[in-house]
């Protein structure tokens, strides 16, 4: 975690939960896993306090607890998470986008409270939907439970790790909370009968309508019986929707690149993907043209020929967004994820430099990206630019960190003018990421940085860069 | 940075000039004598920010999620100190507490999350001993009041009563002033007081003057 990003979370924390919550985040994030005596102690915090916000970064999930082996209870931040925040506005519209203004609002709920039962999400969701609605309209509990478990069977909502089921000798000083991968998904058989409420009542409601909530307001005024599905809580799954995110990016370049129809095919083939294959797969399951061509959606009608013939012109295309793997089934299409991934943030970056610096820095920047380590020389005279100002722009990359110096490795040849300074490309701080080895999820964040509209942490990337320019000049002197 | 070669006139460094990439006797770049400006001019402007229809909904999420967050349980502000006199307009300021506050599910945390129920118990105890020292001073200094009256007016009474109850809690001295406002107030219902104005020999004669009404 870089320092920029731990002041990132901070502020993120106390933009959402406030003061006491952003201090006790921030020293879990900066300082890692800390029990709860150290964590009063080094924030000032009375022990109340530091127990409250501990418990809403619990609920939310931005923290985790652990028993080490030394005894004990350790509490530690997630900081990733926590810099997720930053894109909840996007998950809400995706979610509005695929399921409409029900799974939009089941989204925001289960944001704004950490985890829920499905009972409590649903009926929370229909008073919402209630009251928007027009006088003595209501919404059913059961269309937005259908709607739930749309959003559970598509992965974008998952159950939270549950408690072990009878309760094993003495309790110790935490519960450890089991995750059964395979139940997952599964929704709880409920009983959910019944209709949104409005929260003044309504002289408009019909006389069926006035009873009925009536006995509902009286239920809710006495003691609530335990719901049945008590203890299973749901929470929203990030990873589902980054995959969501990664598939549209991909689709919407293939579509920049070649046509609307392509770009359909390569949808509905990452749709017959979606459940089949891991998130973090280099690249889908082949599939073969026949399927493809049955899953289709409706409205292309398309012949199988013509089909085969696209499919071709996305697997010779030198971006290999799509590659051929067999023959058999009329062809074995994959979509390769990773290299896909990597030309897309290689795009970003290449625009990037294009609009800071200028088209000549840019030719040098992408030199060096296809070539690795260069030398001053050798730059001057890939990139046929005058040395003068080949110089000039490589330092003034340098001086913001898109470009590094290196020491050549030893058993180089020594040339006639001393030490060579291959330059090679680094990470650094102001989230240049590095070239793809790793897993794509890092691209995704380069890739959406420079686009997306988050004024927040835009204006403080931008800030960091400043910084960190007038603090080579002043070293220099 | 160069060495001074004051001595010769001429200027020396101290490493090899041709490793940074300058070659001998071209003209070095003019020295940086004071800091850049804080905001020099760019040639190239950042491109404008991503706008559209998708694009303000979001924002517009973003901003309502921000507010919505502030009004839920799970927000914890530092408590602000109790001001010193309680403002008139504070009654009609609404004190939203819309939802009730949060517990979170006990089962799923440590145990020492839970707050202590017996620290609770501890700070109840003293409370109350405190409180019923007051309330016995308050019901001595009542039969007294209550005593002394013989002729009565039982609002006044009423209002003596009403007093010594809102002053509740405080100290045995505040307590005895409703007994010197008494005797002031307790004669006549108007707002003169009235050890003003004594009745003495002289009422009603003090204003011959200038009467031209002969007096008899």
């Amino acid at each position: 975690m870089t320092q920029a990003e731990i002041k990132l979370c901070s502020l993120l924390l106390r933009e959402h939960f406030g003061e006491i919550v952003e201090r006790v985040g921030a020293l879990l994030v900066r300082a890692g896993a800390q029990p709860l005596r150290m964590l009063v102690g080094d924030t000032g915090l009375s022990l109340e306090q530091v127990k409250k916000a501990l418990c809403v970064l619990l609920q939310h999930n931005l923290a985790t607890f652990q028993l080490p082996k030394r005894g004990g209870v350790e509490y530690e931040a997630r900081a990733e998470r926590v810099l997720r925040i930053l894109r909840y506005p996007r998950y809400i519209y995706a979610a509005k986008t695929l399921y409409g203004d029900t799974g939009e609002l089941l989204v925001e709920e289960l944001l704004l409270n950490g985890k829920m039962t499905m009972s409590a999400a649903v009926r929370k969701v229909a008073d919402r939907l209630t009251e928007t609605m027009e006088d003595g309209r209501t919404m059913e509990y059961a269309d937005v439970s259908s709607t739930f478990v749309r959003l559970a069977d598509t992965h974008l909502v998952q159950r939270c790790p549950l408690l072990p089921e009878p309760p094993q000798g003495p309790p110790g000083p935490a519960p450890t909370l089991v995750l059964d991968e395979k139940e997952m998904y599964t929704v709880p058989r409920l009983n959910l009968t019944g209709r949104g409420k409005r929260r003044r009542s309504c002289e408009e409601e019909e006389e069926e309508g006035e009873p009925r909530a009536k006995k509902q307001k009286a239920d809710g005024e006495g003691s609530e019986p335990p719901p049945e599905d008590d203890g299973i809580y749901w929470q929203v799954n990030l990873e589902r929707f980054h995959q969501h995110f990664r598939d549209q990016a991909i689709v919407s370049a293939v579509a920049n690149r070649m046509d609307q129809t392509s770009s359909e095919i390569v949808r509905t083939m990452l749709r017959m993907s979606e459940v089949t294959t891991a998130s973090g797969a280099p690249y889908t399951q082949p599939l073969s043209s026949n399927e493809i061509f049955r899953s289709l959606p409706a409205g292309y009608n398309i012949s199988k020929q013509v089909l085969d013939q696209y499919l071709t012109l996305l697997a010779d295309d030198p971006l290999e967004f799509v590659g051929k793997s067999g023959d058999s089934g009329g062809g074995m299409y994959t979509v390769n994820l990773h290299k896909a991934l990597t030309s897309l943030a290689t795009a970003t970056l290449e625009s990037i430099v294009e609009e800071r610096f200028g088209s000549r820095c840019a030719r040098i920047f992408r030199l060096l990206l296809r070539k690795k380590h260069l030398e001053q020389k050798q730059v001057e005279d890939f990139a046929m630019i005058p040395a003068k100002e080949a110089k000039e722009m490589l330092y003034r990359m340098l001086s913001e960190n898109f470009v590094a110096l290196q020491e050549p490795p030893n058993g180089h040849q020594e040339l006639p003018n001393g030490h060579q300074e291959p330059p090679l490309l680094c990470p650094t701080s102001t989230g240049t990421p590095t070239l793809p080895q790793g897993p794509p999820w890092h691209l995704l964040r380069a890739r959406e940085w420079s686009g997306l509209r988050m004024p927040l942490a835009r204006s403080f990337c931008s800030r960091v860069t400043e910084v960190s320019c007038f603090t080579r000049y002043t070293d220099s002197e | 940075m160069a060495g001074s070669g004051r001595g010769r006139g001429r200027a020396a460094f101290t490493f090899n000039i041709e490793a940074i990439g300058f070659s001998k006797g071209a003209s070095l770049p003019d020295a940086v004598c004071k800091p850049p400006p804080p905001f020099p001019s760019t040639d190239n402007k950042p491109v404008p920010l991503k706008t559209g229809e998708d694009e303000d909904y979001m924002l517009a999420l973003k901003q309502d999620f921000r507010g919505t967050m502030k009004k839920m349980p799970y927000f914890l502000a530092v408590e602000e100190e109790r001001e010193a006199i309680e403002r008139y307009s504070k009654k009609y300021q609404s004190r939203e507490k819309e939802h009730a506050a949060w517990t979170p599910d006990w089962r799923r945390l440590p145990r020492e999350m839970k707050p202590r129920k017996k620290m609770k118990k501890a700070s109840v105890k003293p409370r109350k001993a405190k409180s019923s020292d007051p309330k016995s001073n308050l019901d001595v200094l009542k039969k007294i009041e209550e005593l002394e009256k013989k002729d009565d007016e039982e609002e006044k009474s009423e209002d003596e009563k009403d007093k010594t109850k809102d002053k509740e809690g405080e100290d045995d001295d505040e307590a005895e002033e409703p007994e010197e406002y008494d005797e002031e107030e307790h004669e006549e219902e108007n707002d003169y007081i009235s050890s003003y104005f004594e009745d003495g020999d002289d009422f009603g004669a003090g204003s011959d003057d200038n009467m031209d009404e002969a007096t008899y």
